[in-house]
């Protein structure tokens, strides 16, 4: 369990951010069901209300880590109780298909999570937070918008290259990875 | 006040202080400012309730005289107040949904101690919203028509008294109950506390009046076995399970209950919880409702093996009310709302084996003791031990299953005061010596407390202390005296009470089915198991599922008063949908843009509302906005981007994610 007001060990400075994507009727509840009660949990999650889990495009979660997001949390509720029957089970499958590409990509598992939080499971929203907000501590930040400097200078530096000989050999470089980041 | 297309956009944003649930967190002031910095904010503002008239009347003025055609508020969750801040836009003449809204008080300032991170991520919320609102487009409230018809789950009090009064304005009801009869749990009471007076004289009318109605459907022995559609537009299937006796026939004479070939009654009577005994073909209790009798398959003769003299049919004469062919009956109706009243049980004592329920007999529940002082029950009334003496010593003991980590945590809330009635009830009928074990008395509510010092002005004995044990009197063990051993926690002392018989006031908890019921109707259930209400104040006896609502015991303990009471709120709230003839959908449902749309199909099985079709003339695919109900799972998987959600566009979202990180962005 993490206390932010607890100085973190070696970063001193640097917290977590962590971008929630929270279902409108289970997990948002949940939230806003720890807030009633007063549960007292990590400050570093900022949570989007969609009205299902099943909202959650991957676009947006890559969206979040390209601005500096150091871990996302898609909350949803619990498999069979989705108020629109299966969105969230769609988001699971969408979820189990990103997880690789994060990979990939070299982002670590516990940057991105999915919960399925009832409506009244507030207490769940806490430890949830706290557990995710402790990992990401742990891995420390992804700081994906400098790397997306560095690969920027990179291609740069690529085309550059390209450029050299005449333009007749040089393929076009293919804005796709980009467009994820900045759809 | 129609803002023209290429006007500039000029929002207005204001942080609530909410007294000082906001405002002792989160530095509303230092917010303020920060957000009047960023683009298109034309003013921003703090005020101590943002909710109040004043505040609405501050949004208003300022639309009017800063020309702002968007507006942010930053307050509590939207889940509560929305609602209040779009149509306090709307007065203004905006479009409600130029309108987004910060949550910092459930999410921000109820839940973090450091003021200035909470501070700074109020800052980040409000940019996110403050961003989003320049994307935010005008929409249009969708108007469904609702069916007037309402069904009711549940034939108790509360499900009796909501069809009642829904049936009374005139709107066509359905009440399904699970037992042969309604009545549910009142109609096993004798006396009902604080006024003592009778329950059935209380019930049976309404009973009567709920089976003669003509404006209710009153399905007996009936299940729902699904649930399908959306509020004002309900289809639910009814399983009518036979009773094997026409309900329409039948005159209640009981002729045939006589004439059974069985001469006694052999079998397990439920209604009695299996104080006393019943025939294969039976009434559960003289006053129940409909007054037709029923015959239990599991024990028939001729319907288990089809040797039976058939007395009954030969009793039932020209009337011929006995159908022994009958098959179970689906039917499916179409109702707008729906009341779920379904209930609770009652605490199983096995789970506390210390009381030695099931193992010493003299030792009952609470309910099953209201059996035994019934007029209507298996003693007729009579108190009486099971080798049929008057007990001299009673032990009442409180909060068996209640009130404890072992068990149920929370307080049932009616048994202290059955319990003290139980006390009374038992000394008058036995003049027996009576001891409550309790370990708080709780008497809250009208009368209540006035009823407690009447029982203990009346001599009843009251032990403040938990017990511990009950167990046989090893000088009396033949006889079936038991001790019941606690700590007087007042005097500081251990107690061994002799006694004949034990009452265990057993705590209520949710219905066995409530789970099964949660799934079908899509409800949401605390962490205890009853049905949650969408909120305690403001919205007690709704649910999250539009078009829901609850009443009485299903959504927690409490005394038939209350029940009542949340029976009529529950009907008024169906009723005032009903009423208006229409209901108002968030205009929150996908569309397709059909020049983007490759005609992959992708989305087509994604819908479980199939709204989604294929166009072959043009293969494109179409959403049909009335059938959307707005979950956006098509949106997200769209692989070329072509579905848009209403309220929930991608550039918005996209927006909202960057506004939340704007800060990282410009560390990094």
């Amino acid at each position: 369990m993490v206390d932010s007001n607890l100085p973190i060990p070696g970063a001193a400075a640097w917290t977590p951010r962590i971008v929630a994507f929270f279902c409108n009727w289970c997990t948002y509840t949940a939230a806003d069901l720890a807030g009633v009660s007063r549960l007292k949990y990590a400050d570093n999650v900022r949570i989007i209300r969609l009205m299902c889990s099943g909202r959650v495009d991957p676009q947006l979660i890559l969206t979040a880590l390209a601005h500096g997001a150091d871990g996302v949390l898609i909350g949803g509720c619990h498999p069979g109780d989705c108020h629109y029957v299966e969105g969230n089970h769609k988001m699971l499958r969408r979820f189990r298909l990103l997880q690789r590409l994060l990979a990939d990509l070299g982002i670590e598992e516990e940057r991105v999570r999915l919960e399925w939080i009832s409506a009244a499971e507030g207490e769940k929203v806490r430890r949830v937070v706290n557990e995710m907000v402790a990992a990401v501590t742990r891995l420390g930040p992804l700081g994906l918008p400098r790397r997306r400097l560095e690969w920027d200078r990179e291609l740069q530096h690529l085309e550059a290259e390209a450029e050299m000989p005449p333009r007749a050999g040089a393929e076009p470089v293919a804005p796709a990875r980009e467009e994820v980041f900045h759809a | 006040m129609v803002p023209q297309r290429h006007e500039p956009i000029r929002i207005g944003y204001y942080i609530c202080h909410c007294g000082v649930n906001i405002a002792s967190q989160v530095d509303v002031e230092t917010v303020a400012r920060s957000v009047a910095a960023l683009p298109n904010v034309a003013t921003a503002r703090t005020y101590k309730y943002m909710c109040s008239d004043p505040g609405q009347e501050m949004i208003h003025q300022d639309i009017q005289d800063h020309r702002l055609n968007r507006v942010v508020v930053a307050a509590c969750s939207p889940l509560l107040h929305e609602r209040t801040f779009r149509s306090a836009v709307e007065k203004a003449g905006l479009n409600p949904y130029y309108f987004q809204m910060v949550n910092v008080r459930e999410h921000d300032a109820w839940v973090h101690t450091d003021r200035a991170a909470a501070t700074r991520k109020a800052v980040a919320l409000s940019r996110a919203a403050v961003q989003r609102v320049a994307l935010q487009r005008p929409l249009e409230v969708k108007k469904v028509p609702i069916h007037p018809a309402v069904l009711i789950v549940g034939g108790g009090i509360a499900g009796i008294h909501a069809a009642l009064t829904l049936a009374n304005a005139g709107k066509q009801v359905y009440l399904v109950e699970r037992e042969p009869t309604v009545g549910g749990h009142m109609a096993k009471f004798d006396k009902t506390f604080p006024t003592l007076d009778c329950a059935a004289c209380v019930l049976a009318p309404k009973m009567a009046a709920v089976g003669a109605h003509p404006n209710i459907h009153l399905w007996t022995y009936s299940e729902v076995v699904k649930v399908d559609g959306y509020v004002g537009n309900y289809k639910v299937m009814v399983r009518r399970k036979p009773r094997y006796v026409l309900e329409d026939l039948c005159t209640g004479c009981q002729e045939c209950i006589e004439a059974c070939i069985y001469r006694e009654p052999k079998f397990r009577d439920e209604f009695n919880l299996g104080l006393g005994k019943r025939k294969p073909i039976y009434i559960p209790f003289p006053q129940a409702i409909p007054a037709v009798v029923t015959i239990d398959p599991g024990t028939c003769i001729e319907l288990k093996t089809g040797r039976c003299k058939r007395t009954c049919i030969e009793a039932c004469g020209d009337r011929r009310a006995i159908d022994l062919k009958q098959q179970e009956d689906l039917k499916e109706i179409t109702v707008g709302t729906i009341i779920m009243a379904t209930g609770f049980k009652t605490f199983d004592p096995a789970r506390t084996p210390y009381y030695g329920y099931g193992t010493y007999p003299n030792v009952y529940t609470a309910l099953e003791m209201e059996r035994l002082l019934n007029a209507a029950g298996p003693t007729s009334g009579e108190v009486v031990l099971r080798n049929g003496r008057k007990p001299q010593r009673v032990a009442i003991v409180h909060c068996v299953g209640s009130r404890d980590e072992t068990t149920n945590r929370w307080c049932s809330r009616v048994c202290c005061l059955y319990s003290l009635k139980l006390a009374h009830l038992i000394h008058e009928r036995t003049a027996a010596e009576i001891t409550n074990f309790y370990i708080d008395v709780r008497t809250p509510g009208k009368s209540m407390e006035e009823f407690y010092n009447r029982v203990a002005e009346e001599g009843v004995d009251l032990i403040r202390g938990k017990v511990a044990d009950v167990y046989p009197d090893p000088a009396d063990g033949a006889d079936g005296r038991l001790i019941v051993q606690a700590e007087d926690t007042l005097m500081n002392r251990i107690m061994k009470v002799p006694v004949d018989l034990v009452v265990l006031s057993v705590g209520l908890e949710p219905h066995a089915e409530a789970e099964n019921l949660r799934r079908m109707f899509n409800l949401s259930c605390s962490a205890e198991g009853w049905f949650l209400e969408r909120h305690p104040k403001l919205a007690p006896v709704n649910t999250f599922t539009d078009g829901i609502f609850l009443a009485g015991c299903c959504q927690g303990p409490k005394d038939i008063p209350d029940s009542v009471a949340q029976a009529g709120a529950a009907a008024a709230e169906a009723f005032s949908l009903i009423d208006k003839g229409h209901i108002e959908q968030e205009p929150n449902t996908a569309f397709i843009l059909e020049a983007e749309c490759s005609g992959c199909k992708s989305c087509l099985p994604l819908c479980p509302y199939t709204a989604i079709s294929f166009l072959p003339e043009k293969k494109k695919s179409y959403i049909n906005e009335a059938l959307c109900k707005g979950c956006g799972t098509c949106v997200a998987s769209c692989p070329s981007g072509s579905i848009v959600q209403n309220l929930f566009e991608d550039g918005q979202l996209f927006t909202e994610v960057e506004g939340l990180l704007a800060e990282t962005t410009a560390d990094a």
